[in-house]
């Protein structure tokens, strides 16, 4: 009697196993090494105090230049602004486990709109010894439970050129202090164990407006649209983007499966929407917003970028999403993306369909579930609770805040 | 090497960018020259580096000053040797070695990868497809009436290539009147379709009036195929002389039991001049000129509340009577190519699955009563469902055009010998055309003709001269010297 019952259940099974499969085939579950945390609510894991700052340190510079909120690095603005009226927000810093100091430090801009980073050290320095003498709480760990939110080029190390930046190294009194950085490379002088890498801010009304239909056919392969040799700063090559560039220019400009030029046409959203691989490489840094908009429009991004960090890692899978090649073999790229099997190509798609892939690496205003504010949330909550060690005797002191270059220690 | 690493780093702090130029005193503090000995020292090395690399080229500068400084004077002539042969060996890592060994000896595409590159991009497109369009396509059956005429080549290598793209699975019923013919099979054939090729009893008569109504009895027949064969799919009537868009196919698959489509009215054919003098006396009679679209029409909420049709009353009189007139030619009040039906409705049985809104097809079908209208077959117009966003796309469009009466065309358009010349073009060299050369005979007629030929005669008394003679053919061009008209 038992047996039609248990047939009849298995066949059940079956059947709504393969009903659901069918409905799957869109898109794929992302779970990275830290296992499927995209989707995870940061309420209630943790909670954050905002220091209460002088406009100086933020509201002044952003009146002195508006053009911060749209620039690359506009991220630590909208990071200010979401905490302010998030509900991980405390007002209590005794119950606090972050503490956040609202400071813009690439909100300098030249008149052509590029940060300069050489007064951010001053700033930070001296924001540091505004918290640290106003508040007890810098103390009690020299800043291990603070974090900053640093998306210039080479992150807390403040310069915008490599080999200053590690010469400079990251600034002393942020090396015990968790940061937030777009900037990420392995074995490298900026990027501190415990950072937490960020996409560049891309501004996601701009990109909704130029969707186009999904059912358009991909019929570019590889497309980039960008500098090859910077004629003002490298003139002789070689030294812009360690002639990763210049190597992708020179390989293939007459393959007629690579649309690549430095001609930035209108329909540079549509194109990329229309190709099915777009190329990410280095430039003075190893990130771009390239990446960020080549997984909104569902392209597999190439990452041409020798040891980079992509952003969230823990929760991204990135070497099941994109494609990495390393900048030695540049000139094998066609072999190396023609030799992907198609199901792989397919499954990248897939992953890069998923809406919570695309919601990850964007700064929507205002803040939904999901978005870039809320991974960072996340990757905060995950490095809870703080290690026992992090915690000094009173009038213990580990920072040296007489070290970094001479100018830095002036008054800001 | 300190002093080199050192000239390296001052050279690149001087390489701000533009964009990012800066005025000396924002310069981090590092470099700043205070008055001091050793600063204008710097200084002093700075200028002769300018000097020497303003001689010598950009990057010498600093290597000279390495070798000056690195030995002894003794030494000076071996490095400045040794400078000379670097400066030849120089310009082949001026653009550093980083990008030179990084360019594939042979950079062009490989064409197995280019293939396998298409085969991806294919095969992407593919899945594309699958997820973003249509769910469960179906089969397009289309219906096809036709004779043998002059322009049945035009109109038919249409339709052979609108299907022959058409993304779904295609079933082509060609119901030809006047019986099968090769013509028309070739058609067929060449297709690579699933085709049906039936004949029709009787000629296609010679007026419109008439020729409407054999279309619509052989349409008939063709639905009766389909009820013989149970063709599972959408029924479209593709009239060979129509025009169909991509979008239509892909349109129609959403209809659910019957549908009706926008169909573009190209009456405009023949005599534009009569038609447009029609125009103008209606706009001088201040009568709303209608749209020549045949559609559903429907309110604001998407549903179907009537139809659109193509006023003809206005072209009545000026309209074309006989196949071969001039004048346009007006459609009738449905066009049968404005509707699609799913072929379900026509099968035997399954009667249960069938709307209660449809007339019974059986008896219609099997009668031989006139169906002059698709609407014939439905008891309740307003259960028709409209495609193409609510008759909005026009998604074919209707037109009539037969050439003259008289005219005749090469069967299955092969002409079996060869073309004859009628007018010669401008550069050829032309045979002579006088009449003492037709007299002469052929061997001494290819020397002097080619010496005749060089002569260059003008060219235009060439063709008067050739119109009314007849002559051999010469031996070097195959081209026969006509009986023109």
């Amino acid at each position: 009697m038992t047996n039609p019952s248990s047939l009849s259940a298995i066949l059940l099974f079956l059947l709504l196993s393969v009903s659901s499969a069918q409905h799957n085939v869109r898109t794929e579950r992302i779970s990275g090494s830290a296992g499927d945390v995209l989707e995870d609510n940061p309420v209630g894991k943790l909670k954050v105090y905002v220091y209460e700052l002088p406009s100086k340190y933020n509201k002044k510079l952003l009146q002195k230049d508006p053009r911060c909120l749209t620039h690359m690095f506009a991220a630590e603005i909208f990071m200010h602004r979401f905490l302010l009226s998030s509900p991980v927000r405390t007002h209590n810093p005794d119950e606090a486990d972050w503490f956040y100091a609202p400071i813009y430090p690439t909100c300098d801009l030249t008149p052509t709109g590029l940060p300069l980073p050489f007064k951010s050290p001053r700033m930070m320095r001296s924001a540091i010894q505004l918290i640290s003498s106003n508040w007890p709480y810098w103390n009690k760990t020299e800043g291990a439970d603070h974090f900053f939110v640093v998306p210039h080029d080479f992150g807390a190390c403040f310069h915008y050129q490599e080999e200053k930046a590690i010469e400079r190294g990251i600034l002393p009194l942020l090396r015990r202090a968790t940061l937030v950085q777009t900037f990420g490379q392995r074995n490298h002088v900026c990027l501190d164990q415990g950072s937490i890498t960020i996409p560049p801010f891309a501004p996601p009304q701009k990109m909704q407006a130029h969707l186009i239909p999904p059912d358009v056919p991909r019929s570019i392969f590889v497309y980039f649209r960008g500098l090859f040799y910077d004629v003002n700063n490298d003139p002789e090559g070689g030294y812009y983007a360690r002639g990763a560039r210049a190597a992708v220019w020179e390989n293939f400009k007459n393959n007629p499966l690579f649309d690549i030029s430095t001609d930035h046409p209108t329909t540079y959203y549509e194109d990329m929407q229309r190709s099915i691989f777009c190329l990410c490489p280095l430039g003075w840094a190893p990130w771009s917003p390239r990446l960020v908009e080549a997984v909104v429009f569902g392209c597999i991004p190439v990452i041409i970028a020798d040891d980079i960090v992509l952003p969230f890692a823990d929760a991204i899978p990135w070497e099941e999403i994109g494609v990495f090649v390393a900048e030695k073999d540049v000139p094998e790229l066609d072999t190396i993306l023609t030799s992907i099997p198609t199901e792989v190509i397919l499954r990248k798609q897939r992953l890069l369909a998923n809406p919570s892939m695309k919601q990850a690496m964007l700064f929507p205003q205002p803040a939904q579930p999901g978005d870039a504010f809320h991974q960072i949330l996340n990757g905060l909550a995950r490095k809870l609770p703080h290690d026992g060690s992090v915690y000094l005797r009173a009038g213990e002191k580990v920072l040296n805040w007489t070290a970094g270059p001479v100018g830095d220690l002036k008054p800001w | 090497m300190k002093l080199l690493s050192a000239f390296r780093s001052s050279y690149l702090n001087r390489r701000g960018s533009t964009f990012r130029s800066l005025d000396p005193s924002s310069f981090d503090g590092g470099f700043i020259p205070k008055s001091s000995p050793s600063s204008i020292f710097w200084l002093a090395i700075h200028c002769l580096c300018c000097l020497i690399s303003l001689i010598l080229g950009f990057r010498f500068s600093h290597l000279v000053l390495f070798f000056l400084f690195s030995t002894s004077v003794t030494n000076l002539y071996t490095t400045t040797a040794g400078v000379s042969q670097l400066l030849q060996l120089k310009p082949l890592e001026r653009k550093t070695n980083v990008t030179r060994d990084r360019i594939r000896p042979w950079p062009h595409p490989n064409p197995i990868e280019v293939v396998r590159a298409h085969q991806l991009l294919q095969r992407v497109q593919k899945e594309q497809k699958s997820i973003y369009g249509v769910r469960s396509p179906r089969t397009v059956v289309a219906v096809t009436p036709t004779y043998v005429r002059t322009f049945q080549a035009l109109h038919l290598t249409g339709v052979m290539h609108s299907l022959m793209l058409v993304p779904y699975d295609v079933v082509w019923i060609v119901v030809e009147a006047g019986g099968k013919t090769n013509e028309t099979a070739s058609f067929v054939g060449k297709s690579g379709l699933k085709t049906v090729h039936v004949g029709f009893d009787g000629k296609m008569p010679n007026t419109w009036e008439d020729r409407r109504r054999m279309e619509s009895e052989m349409r008939i027949q063709g639905l009766r195929i389909v009820r013989e064969e149970k063709l599972d799919g959408i029924v479209v009537f593709v009239d060979d002389s129509n025009m169909h868009s991509m979008e239509l196919f892909d349109e129609i698959q959403s209809v659910r039991w019957f549908g009706a489509l926008s169909v573009g009215i190209l009456a405009h054919s023949g005599n534009a001049d009569e038609l447009s003098s029609v125009l103008k006396m209606n706009q001088e009679g201040k009568k709303a000129l209608s749209m020549p679209i045949q559609g559903p029409s429907c309110d604001s909420s998407g549903k179907l509340v009537g139809w659109h049709v193509f006023d003809t009353q206005p072209y009545a009189t000026k309209s074309g009577v006989y196949v071969d007139d001039t004048a346009a030619v007006m459609p009738s009040k449905m066009e049968w190519s404005g509707f699609v039906l799913n072929s379900r409705l026509l099968w035997k049985e399954s009667v249960d699955e069938r709307p209660t809104w449809v007339k019974d097809v059986n008896n219609l079908l099997d009668g031989n009563e006139e169906i002059d209208s698709p609407l014939s077959l439905v008891k309740d117009p307003s259960m028709v469902e409209p495609l193409g966003s609510c008759g909005r796309n026009v998604l074919l469009w209707w037109l009539r055009v037969e050439a003259r009466a008289d005219s005749k065309f090469p069967p299955g358009w092969i002409i079996k010998s060869p073309l004859d010349i009628t007018v010669p073009s401008k550069r050829t060299p032309w045979p002579d055309s006088s009449s003492k050369l037709s007299v002469v005979t052929k061997e001494a007629k290819s020397n002097q003709a080619a010496t005749e030929k060089l002569s260059g005669k003008p060219r235009g008394s060439k063709s008067k001269s050739y119109s009314k003679e007849k002559q051999e053919p010469k031996a070097f061009n195959g081209f026969k010297v006509p009986a023109t008209r």
